[in-house]
């Protein structure tokens, strides 16, 4: 596993209060882990501050799964 | 017409997060006043409070109980202590299961006096170094008064009435004054009931020490501090908590076989028309209030056997009880009377709440809580048992309940054994 995907995971334990075995790469934020769409938002807050990248509202728009957001970021940060 | 009873309790306070802990460590006399352990108050005039204590205290509030972690982090502490305060209520009533029919008629009255101060101070902060894409998007639902009324109704389906009061420090008072109300009007058969706070942060507590309200000459002897009616007072000390009731109507409880406390037979409010911190000099709104009250209930002053005051050790103390000796007499006609803020400091929007709460509590043991640290009783207190430092067992019938809130607000509350 990534480093990436290590601290993705890690918010969104913290944020969801979710188990982190149910913080696999494919689950869905609002089918799987409970988020509503202000939760995503916050979470991508979050992961603006962990790892430093902008997130542009049309790029969060994206971000449904926990991959996407693995991925976003991979190919964004600095 | 339809009469208002109690069929569940609910507190969570700095002297223990449930009913039956607090009432005992109350009685016992003990003071949930310490030092600040919230932030750093090295630089505050005032440094004590009576706080919630942590979960791993022997009386402390362990959130998670009935608060989901997310929902934790997303609102203020009035909002989760208002939660788990009516999980506990609605429990204790037997009410936890409801079919759709009664989740429909039954709502929610729990308001705040102040609401969400930590979170609006620590965000400004967020706002000003990080700027407004930072703000978090649960910062607005987060601090509102109305969503304990609005978290407990989604967590428990609850589709009667939602409302939420905002009088200051009377709002815990006229959260179940006006609930009672919805249900003698049939706007309900279930009403959970109360009021929560918590501003135990550096504003908060800067705030009321700026208004020259807090006592700020005790911090070396913090549980001395709230002495309500003492000469030496000096202030209130801040309290935070939540109270919250299940008010049902009494056939409906009868109905169902409900163990039923009390009953809410009178509700008095009034305005100062005066000041906006101060009382009224001559007690003229309290004394309205008090009187609304009893006779709305169809008692006399001679049917009251406690008062639990608004007694917040100030110089406010005094005004209050000659106003409830001209409404009672000056002997007060049998009846003792206490402040519960001696132990538990002023919860503020909760304090009607949680006093309402032990006043239940007074009829359903017979014994009366005592009033902390009044070592030299004030001119004036000559002749009124005002129930120092012990608890006093006690017939207890009927029970009046005062709070005044800045801004001149009154509201008083009459209960009474069923």
């Amino acid at each position: 596993m990534s480093d990436t995907a290590d601290r993705v995971k890690k918010i969104v334990v913290e944020h969801l209060g979710v188990e982190a075995d149910k913080v696999t790469e494919d689950a869905s934020f609002i089918d799987d882990l409970g988020a509503d769409s202000l939760d995503i938002v916050e979470l991508v807050m979050a992961f603006e501050e962990e790892f430093g990248v902008e997130i542009p509202d049309d790029a969060a728009e994206k971000i449904s799964t926990v991959s996407d957001a693995i991925k976003y970021i991979d190919e964004n940060k600095g | 017409m339809r009469r208002v009873v109690v069929t569940g309790l609910g507190l969570v306070t700095p002297l223990g997060a449930d009913v039956e802990t607090v009432w005992a460590n109350l009685l016992a006399g003990k003071s949930g006043a310490g030092p600040i352990t919230r932030f750093d108050a090295s630089n505050q005039k005032c440094q004590i409070a009576c706080e919630v204590k942590p979960a791993d205290h022997p009386y402390g509030f362990d959130a998670s109980r009935r608060v989901d972690h997310k929902i934790q982090r997303q609102v203020d502490p009035f909002i989760v202590y208002g939660i788990d305060a009516a999980g506990q209520a609605l429990e204790d009533a037997g009410l936890v299961d409801m079919d759709d029919d009664l989740k429909a008629r039954t709502g929610c009255s729990i308001g705040s006096g102040i609401g969400g101060l930590p979170g609006i101070e620590s965000e400004s902060i967020v706002l000003h170094e990080k700027g407004p894409g930072r703000v978090s998007p649960h910062f607005v639902h987060g601090r509102l008064i109305n969503l304990i009324s609005g978290q407990v109704s989604i967590k428990y389906g609850l589709m009667g009435p939602n409302h939420a009061v905002v009088t200051a420090c009377s709002t815990g008072a006229h959260s179940i004054g006006d609930a009672a109300r919805m249900i003698k009007d049939g706007d309900a058969d279930v009403m959970l009931a109360g009021g929560a706070e918590s501003t135990i942060n550096p504003l908060g507590v800067a705030g009321f020490a700026q208004a020259r309200a807090l006592n700020c000459s005790y911090n070396d002897r913090p549980e001395q501090a709230s002495r309500p009616y003492d000469k030496d007072r000096d202030g209130f000390v801040m309290g935070e908590g939540a109270g919250v009731v299940v008010l049902e109507e009494y056939e409906h409880a009868k109905a169902r076989g409900a163990k039923i406390y009390a009953e809410v037979v009178g509700y008095g409010l009034s305005g100062d028309a005066y000041h906006v911190t101060a009382p009224h000099p001559e007690g003229k709104g309290a004394e309205l209030a008090m009187r609304m009250a009893l006779r709305k209930a169809g008692l006399e002053p001679g049917d009251i056997d406690y008062v639990n005051a608004h007694g917040t050790s100030t110089m406010a103390d005094t005004i209050e009880l000659g106003a409830v000796k001209r409404v009672l007499g000056d002997d007060l006609s049998g009846a003792s009377m206490s402040s519960t803020k001696s132990a538990i400091g002023h919860l503020l929007g909760g304090a009607g709440a949680v006093e309402a709460i032990f006043c239940i509590l007074a009829i359903r043991d017979q014994i009366v809580p005592p009033t902390l640290n009044l070592d030299n009783p004030d001119e004036g207190t000559e002749g009124v048992d005002l129930v120092p430092h012990v608890a006093k067992k006690r017939q207890v019938r009927a029970v009046l309940n005062n709070s005044f809130g800045f801004g001149g607000t009154n509201a008083s509350l009459i209960m009474k054994a069923v």
